[in-house]
């Protein structure tokens, strides 16, 4: 059976972001390309969330190992900035995961982020918007803390990222 | 590219992330001893952040530019080939002084990369479009805590005044130009450190005039880190930075 590009994405799909496992790399938005070239061999291109992030050799490693589970003959992963991240490129049901895990989702943006956006987050336990941010700096890059008065709980948020 | 222009790239290059490897490295020294928790983990995040920015533009110089691979290029040179302007190579100091430089390097970084954003040299636009967008919390960081503490107590606001005044000439060398700074101009790479000084005096003002904060009289910009002319600083921190790496370069973990 041959392998086409449309059985790497669902392939893709099984590959988990190690820092939130139930949020796929595909999701997440990372995955900027894939293509089968002349030989069967599998180009992947992905992008940072953040140029600094640590999880990047992880899942790079771990699409490798997933879509050579298919039958191609080789996989090569490629970083690039030609598309760059950005947190609108997580999906809906991204969204939805990164919800249901207690954080809250990134808001969609034009391009700046502004610091109301920022104090503006809706607690993803109680959907109060009595809540404060902590600090721009969580416990990832990708990630602010806040605090929630409502229910006096402090939570995550997934950083709006331009 | 000519000749002329691949040497202006690799220059421009090197010294941003030569700039972003030591300035991380001292922000990482922050780790543990940080005056709360919440700025324990924005220093910490902020040299990772610079360690990024770091890897990115030595992969350029590496993949485009004919240099040798990030590690070696970051960690086997000697002082005298490091770009880094003497501002990053200061030690941390007290936490007045490290959020200063934090402030005064970030706005010019900030401003740097959005105006490679647009830059001739695909490569680096693409990382510049990128990195713009992780710095805005860096100068959103630095900006809300020099507003804090230039205007809290008499204590918090003489002590920022004076890391202004100490932090100031250093950040001036930050526009040391190169010896190919018309190349860089004329091929559309980077519209010049002279420009990026003139967009940085008028952001930096207003931020300063809302902690009351006064820029000190009759500077003199601090070069030489450009050229490879370096502080006592240095060399200690490249012997700490280096210590694993020149132990067992092959070393994996």
């Amino acid at each position: 059976m041959t392998t086409t590009e449309h059985d790497i994405w669902q392939a893709l799909e099984d590959v988990m972001d190690p820092e939130i496992p139930r949020l796929s790399v595909v999701d997440l938005g990372v995955i900027t390309g894939v293509r089968l070239d002349d030989n069967n061999v599998a180009h992947v291109t992905m992008t940072p969330t953040f140029s600094g992030c640590p999880a990047l050799h992880v899942m790079s490693d771990d699409i490798r190992e997933r879509v050579k589970m298919l039958s191609v003959a080789d996989v090569v992963v490629h970083v690039s900035y030609e598309i760059p991240w950005n947190s609108n490129r997580i999906s809906e049901r991204g969204r939805g995961i990164l919800h249901e895990m207690g954080f809250a989702p990134p808001p969609k943006h034009d391009g700046y982020i502004k610091l109301d956006v920022l104090s503006d987050v809706a607690c993803p336990f109680c959907n109060s918007h009595n809540t404060t941010m902590q600090s721009p700096f969580g416990p990832t890059l990708c990630r602010s803390i806040h605090y929630c008065h409502s229910c006096q709980q402090a939570f995550e948020q997934f950083k709006p990222v331009a | 590219m000519n000749p002329a222009q691949q040497q202006a790239i690799q220059e421009l290059l090197l010294k941003m992330a030569d700039d972003a490897l030591i300035l991380g490295h001292r922000n990482s020294e922050w780790v543990g001893l940080g005056p709360t928790l919440e700025e324990d983990i924005a220093f910490a995040s902020i040299a990772q952040d610079k360690l990024g920015h770091a890897l990115a533009l030595y992969t350029i110089l590496h993949e485009h530019v004919g240099a040798a691979d990030p590690d070696t290029v970051a960690f086997m040179r000697s002082e005298k080939l490091f770009k880094c302007c003497h501002l990053v190579e200061m030690p941390i100091g007290g936490y007045d002084f490290s959020l200063m430089r934090h402030f005064l390097f970030d706005t010019a970084d900030a401003l740097r990369y959005e105006m490679l954003a647009t830059s001739m040299f695909e490569p680096l636009a693409q990382v510049a479009r990128k990195i713009r967008g992780e710095i805005q919390y860096h100068t959103m960081h630095a900006n809300i805590w020099i507003k804090q503490l230039g205007r809290g107590t008499e204590e918090s606001k003489a002590r920022m005044q004076s890391a202004l005044n100490e932090a100031y000439p250093l950040a001036l060398g930050i526009f040391e130009q190169s010896s190919f700074e018309q190349e860089l101009i004329d091929a559309g790479f980077f519209a010049g450190e002279q420009a990026l000084k003139e967009r940085w005096l008028k952001t930096i003002q207003p931020v300063l005039d809302a902690a009351g904060l006064h820029l000190p009289d009759g500077s003199q910009p601090v070069f030489g880190g450009r050229m490879g002319y370096h502080t006592e600083y240095l060399q200690p921190l490249l012997d700490e930075m280096s210590e694993v790496f020149a132990t067992d370069p092959t070393a994996e973990w």
